[in-house]
């Protein structure tokens, strides 16, 4: 936005009028209609909007649903139920919503893994990086306090055992969790304090997003290539390029969500949840939604309580350090031959991790669980900085026209080198 | 006037008041914390229904677990057999995680009855009881072990099951919440 001030001149009288006191449709016009976007991204670059559109949709899902839903221990399973059987549509709603949950997790894993692979989160957009990972953990605040609100045998036995984490904090740890609680157990003052901030957190979300697109708008898109864009050549306008490339990939998307919401809504959560919440009893296999899972196997992975608990947390943290741990020059893996297999490897771990995060804690699922935690945290601590040292990147080309078109003779607006960013080794 | 302030390098009244009115503001907004932090505790209604409860220990046959509630929070009553007894105070307690004799878990002279918190001490799941490798309880979430005095003897649980406060009204009868008086 800063970047490229607006060419926007409005039309009729009204819209001057309009626009020399607030100039909002020049800010439009300049970050989502003229704003310049790479020629070459693909759609893995359309998760973004994918996001922004499920942000959207679990919000208005989710206050038709605050209308009928009671936070009340004795009276939240009814009235879930009451959504499901009684409201009108209610049983749709609420599966949009509760699978809406999966689908924001699987774009946004997508997303952040397509940032790891074509290195987005180097400088410059460090800042635009780091957002992001807070809008991921406020999505997993959200998601788990959400996933609360049923009150069946998971959502209270899910709240135990998480907000329990927080008592490994050694002294104060016991004060903080019954300040979590409200009580001495997940309870009734739990459940409607977890509704409220449920209901805040997605508008806290809106507001990171804002900051996080706005600090994408700073340097702009990173593309398959990794390199900036040098030339007018090298970029599009974002309407309508960009603009109809993201309805369309929302629209395949939209597709894919509606397959679990109509085929199989419940597939992705547990059986035991349609149980109503019981302190007696756990429930014999007790594991998080699939999306926590990987984190969860690393919390099992470590043999002590605080150990576990640290080590799910800086699982996440460590991603904030990303841009410094990552020493390589080059964004783009395309160029990292090296790096590309650590890549894929990474992926492969944190699959597993993922898998056994859903298995019970005992025999070799443990042991797998410890090896794959140590090679989660080696990729960052170690391939990442040291690859960037003993890597020979392939070379880049000279802009992004030219990996798309191909070295054009005399075609090129400026001379092969003089544009050169110093990732090069060679 | 103006040019007083660049002049002087002494500190100004003018500065003093900016400092002051800055601690002020951050003080008071530091203080208007509290009540809000405060009003996540535990409420005085939750803190009330913390009164003590009297169970009746009559109909709890030897070798059975009783659950009862306490301030919201489970409470196992066991009434232990003289196997499990014996297997108890037949470890060597310096071998233990969290070293504690079954005489310190349990009142003098009833060896029998064995009043614990059922949240297991790592994250809080209800362990099964008469499972596991010492026939105690068994953890089903993590792992934990837990031996017939309640002490952890395995997996990722950091303490023995806490006793809560509870004293004997009578052979029969226990009263949880609060400690003999005498």
């Amino acid at each position: 936005m800063s970047q490229h001030p607006t060419t926007y001149v409005p039309k009729s009288a009204l819209g001057r009028w309009f626009e020399s006191r607030l100039p909002i449709a020049g800010l439009v016009h300049s970050s989502f209609v003229a704003f310049p976007v790479p020629r070459n991204l693909t759609y893995f670059w359309t998760f973004g909007a994918i996001l922004s559109f499920m942000l959207v949709a679990q919000i208005v899902t989710g206050v038709f649903l605050a209308m009928y839903y009671t936070p009340n221990a004795n009276l939240a399973f009814q009235s879930v139920e009451h959504i499901m059987r009684d409201v009108n549509y209610g049983w749709l709603i609420r599966y949009l919503h509760a699978n809406g949950a999966s689908m924001f997790f699987i774009a946004v894993y997508l997303h952040i893994f397509r940032n790891f692979y074509y290195g987005s989160y180097k400088a410059p957009r460090e800042v635009l990086y780091i957002l992001g990972v807070i809008i991921f953990i406020l999505m997993m605040a959200t998601a788990f306090m959400g996933y609360v609100l049923p009150w069946g045998q998971m959502s209270f036995w899910g709240a135990t055992v998480i907000t329990n984490l927080f008592s490994a904090i050694p002294l104060v740890g016991e004060t903080i969790v019954h300040y979590l609680w409200g009580g001495y157990s997940v309870g009734n003052p739990t459940l409607n304090r977890f509704f409220s901030l449920h209901y805040l957190l997605p508008f806290m979300i809106a507001g990171v997003v804002a900051l996080h697109v706005w600090a994408l708008h700073v340097p702009g898109q990173n593309n398959p290539t990794g390199i900036p864009i040098k030339s007018g050549k090298d970029a599009v306008p974002f309407t309508p390029y960009a603009t109809i490339k993201d309805i369309f990939a929302v629209v395949v998307f939209l597709i894919f969500f509606a397959y679990w919401v109509f085929y199989m809504p419940n597939y992705l959560g547990h059986a035991d949840n349609y149980i109503p919440a019981n302190p007696a009893v756990t429930p014999a296999h007790i594991v998080p939604e699939w999306y926590f899972l990987p984190f969860y196997a690393i919390l099992r992975a470590i043999p002590d309580k605080l150990g576990g608990v640290l080590a799910m947390g800086a699982a996440i943290v460590i991603w904030v350090f990303m841009p410094w741990l990552d020493t390589s020059k080059v964004r783009s893996t395309a160029y990292r031959p090296l790096y590309k297999q650590f890549f894929w490897v990474f992926v492969g771990v944190c699959l597993v991790l993922g898998w056994l995060g859903s298995r019970p804690a005992e025999g070799w699922y443990v042991i797998a669980s410890q090896i794959c935690t140590v090679y989660y945290f080696a990729h960052f601590l170690i391939v990442l900085p040291v690859l960037g040292f003993v890597e020979r990147p392939l070379p880049l080309p000279n802009s992004i026209l030219e990996s798309v078109m191909g070295v054009q003779k005399g075609g090129a607006g400026m001379p092969a080198g003089a544009n050169a960013e110093p990732q090069s080794k060679g | 006037m103006a040019e007083t302030t660049t002049h002087v390098a002494e500190p100004t009244r003018r500065d003093f008041l900016y400092i002051a009115t800055g601690a002020a503001a951050a003080i008071g907004g530091a203080t208007l914390v509290w009540p809000f932090v405060q009003s996540l505790a535990p409420d005085a209604a939750t803190v009330a229904a913390g009164a003590p409860v009297e169970v009746d220990l009559a109909p709890i046959a030897e070798g059975q677990i009783v659950k009862v509630f306490w301030r919201g929070s489970l409470i196992f009553i066991r009434h232990r057999t003289a196997d499990e007894i014996k297997a108890a105070e037949d470890v060597n307690v310096a071998s233990l995680r969290d070293p504690q004799a079954d005489t310190a878990r349990v009142k003098e002279g009833k060896p029998q009855w064995l009043v614990v918190y059922g949240n297991c001490t790592h994250l809080g799941c209800v362990p099964l009881g008469q499972q596991g490798e010492y026939k105690g309880w068994f953890c089903p979430c993590h792992g934990s072990v837990f031996d017939t005095s309640g002490r952890v003897r395995g997996g990722p649980a950091p303490t023995n099951l806490p006793i809560p406060p509870y004293a004997f009204t009578s052979d029969t009868k226990v009263i949880i919440g609060q400690e003999a008086t005498a």
